[in-house]
């Protein structure tokens, strides 16, 4: 089931959440709405779904989403067949995790509701595949967060979305749950293979779970690519910046390579494309010193300070990081191994 | 945790402190609570059961019971239905003068029972506004039985609202969302999710409306003039009894609303604890 938005408007009284947004997502892909909060990613998402309403466009093929080529926009949230997550779950606290999962089943039209022991079949599979089997008689209030999520996610299974739709599903989770759940929605999506459009804030997640990622900012995509495609080639200076830490030069200072025009543009450049070394390695080396070492984790994070004041991050693998033999104050010289170049925007 | 290291905290004050103020409170209890309210009981049956039955058997005293229960079933229910709907309509909807609607459902806690029964007057008697019109239909609304209900109407207006925005408030529109997109209709919505949601606090805000509507005084009072064995609430008819100097039937009339106001407050007591271990197993959890 694919889904598309095609040029798309939102607006709340003055301000504008959503702003010509178009994007298809294939059949049976997962893809990750990625942005700071207030850029209009869980707006996009519950417009999909039916729960906001998109403004009424001005051409008529304008403003449209589309499930699987079918305009879905007189379409009830019900009607479209949708498995939505929320970010706090949204359990029904009265309900036992099996009643929890059942209900989407319970709730259908006499004709069209499966038998009793039909319902219950499916959802012991269900509570198998999300590893609570024996967890049915529990109540939402009885597991922890990681659980009622999966508990939740099970529940919209329940009904065979055509499409299934995260809110910040791990957004209340601690990071080791996030972590492992991370992992276990991947695998979950290989097996039941559902179209997916994951919301989240965290480039990690994104980076990790999905199979294209959305770049949201300020109401706008930035860009839509695969996680390799955004991590290594991003389209803008806000792409570079949210994914990640990476270190900003001015073109003035700093000239990663004689080719490269970088006279009033500004050269980004992620702590991991950076050298160090002891001796300078050419005319690309920048002279600096260290001002702090930290050596937890799988790289050590060298800070330095450069002779044009400016603070600089460089990730350093810790296996190489053990034999340099570097301290703080040393002097060093930092080479760019890579950079990304973006052109100041001129404005009339 | 931190429930109990504020109790201990408390617990280590002197224990002259502890027994001064438990013996203030128990005393002042015992003084002006459950005195009075044995009295009333030991009056009643002081001259045995016979009088009892006197009493009951009057046919004003009866006619006052009837009215009182009849205004109480009118008055509940709707109260229930708007206390509903004013919460939900607060609660998910958002529209201009939320919040001072808000605050004016609150104004009958405010207002003193006799200006209500004297606005009701300027309203609905023969020289109010809309008295002659009516009075013309042949509905005669004050000094008559829709007066009193009215009145108990008025005076209860915040009481389920008030228990259940709150609730509502906290609990948000996710549930229902959640319920909605799994092919809910919006009265599966309503039975299956938000009504268990906020059952307790809504037979919390129902009982402590019917409480109040058995033993409104001052309103009835005002719009009821007394008629004995037709516009007589228990309130009224016991005060008409004890300014008759019939002291055994008034103390036995008293001694039934007392008892129906005890059922009440247990029933109130038995829905406390509930909730309250319901909101103390969910802490827990977290």
């Amino acid at each position: 089931m694919s889904v598309e938005v095609q040029h798309v408007n939102k607006t709340f009284g003055s301000y504008k959440a959503i702003q010509d947004v178009s994007l298809k997502v294939h059949s049976g892909e997962l893809v990750a709405l990625l942005g700071p909060s207030g850029s209009g990613k869980t707006t996009l998402l519950r417009m999909i779904a039916g729960l906001e309403v998109p403004d009424q466009p001005v051409n008529q093929d304008e403003g449209r989403i589309l499930f699987f080529d079918q305009d879905v926009a007189t379409r009830s949230v019900a009607e479209r067949q949708v498995g939505f997550v929320f970010q706090h779950y949204a359990l029904f606290k009265h309900m036992s995790v099996f009643e929890n999962i059942a209900f989407g089943l319970r709730v259908r039209p006499r004709n069209l509701r499966l038998s009793n022991p039909q319902i219950d079949q499916r959802v012991k599979e269900l509570l198998q595949l999300i590893q609570l089997e024996g967890f049915g008689n529990r109540f939402p209030l009885q597991l922890s967060g990681g659980q009622r999520q999966r508990v939740a996610l099970a529940r919209a299974l329940a009904i065979e979305p055509k499409v299934l739709l995260l809110d910040e599903p791990f957004g209340a989770l601690d990071a080791k749950v996030r972590q492992k759940l991370r992992e276990w929605l991947r695998r979950l999506h290989e097996q039941v293979h559902t179209t997916t459009i994951l919301v989240t804030h965290d480039q990690e997640e994104a980076l990790e779970v999905a199979d294209r990622v959305v770049v949201m900012n300020h109401a706008k995509i930035e860009q839509i690519g695969t996680p390799e495609e955004v991590f290594h080639n991003p389209a803008s200076e806000f792409v570079i910046d949210f994914l990640g830490s990476v270190n900003v030069f001015s073109g003035r200072h700093f000239e990663p390579s004689p080719e490269a025009k970088t006279d009033g543009a500004k050269v980004y450049v992620r702590p991991h494309e950076l050298q160090i070394s002891k001796e300078s390695l050419g005319s690309a080396s920048i002279s600096a010193q260290i001002q702090r070492i930290q050596r937890a984790g799988t790289s050590a994070k060298v800070f330095v300070h450069t002779n044009n004041e400016q603070n600089v991050r460089v990730d350093v693998p810790i296996h190489e990081f053990q034999f340099m033999d570097l301290e703080v104050h040393q002097q060093v010289f930092i080479t760019p191994l890579q950079s990304h170049v973006f052109s100041p925007e001129y404005t009339i | 945790m931190s429930r109990d290291s504020r109790l201990s905290q408390a617990s280590r004050d002197p224990k002259w402190i502890q027994w001064i103020l438990i013996g203030i409170t128990v005393g002042f209890v015992t003084l002006f609570l459950i005195l009075p309210l044995g009295v009333i009981f030991w009056e009643a049956f002081r001259k045995g059961l016979k009088t009892f039955a006197i009493a009951l058997s009057d046919r004003n005293a009866r006619s006052a019971i009837g009215l009182t229960l009849l205004a109480t079933a009118i008055c509940v229910p709707l109260n229930m239905v708007f206390g509903l709907a004013a919460a939900w309509a607060t609660t998910k909807y958002s529209f201009p003068g939320k919040s001072l609607l808000i605050s004016i459902i609150d104004l009958p806690f405010a207002i003193s029972p006799v200006i209500a029964g004297l606005m009701l007057i300027l309203l609905y008697g023969i020289h109010g506004w809309f008295g002659a019109a009516l009075q013309s239909m042949g509905l005669q609304v004050i000094f008559a039985v829709p007066g009193v209900v009215l009145a108990t109407i008025f005076v209860t207006v915040p009481f389920v609202a008030r228990e259940l925005i709150p609730v509502m408030q906290e609990q948000g529109s996710e549930q229902e969302w959640a319920a909605i997109s799994l092919g809910a209709s919006a009265w599966q919505t309503f039975t299956k999710v938000t009504l268990p949601n906020i059952f307790l606090p809504l037979l919390y805000g129902v009982l402590l409306c019917t409480a109040r509507a058995m033993g409104e005084f001052g309103a009835v009072s005002v719009v009821s003039s007394n008629i004995r064995g037709l516009t007589n609430t228990i309130p009224l008819q016991i005060d008409a009894l004890y300014n008759d100097y019939n002291a055994p039937a008034a103390f036995a009339l008293a001694s039934i609303l007392a008892t129906l106001s005890i059922i009440t407050l247990l029933a109130k007591s038995w829905l406390e604890s509930k909730i309250e271990h319901r909101s103390k197993e969910s802490e827990e959890i977290q």
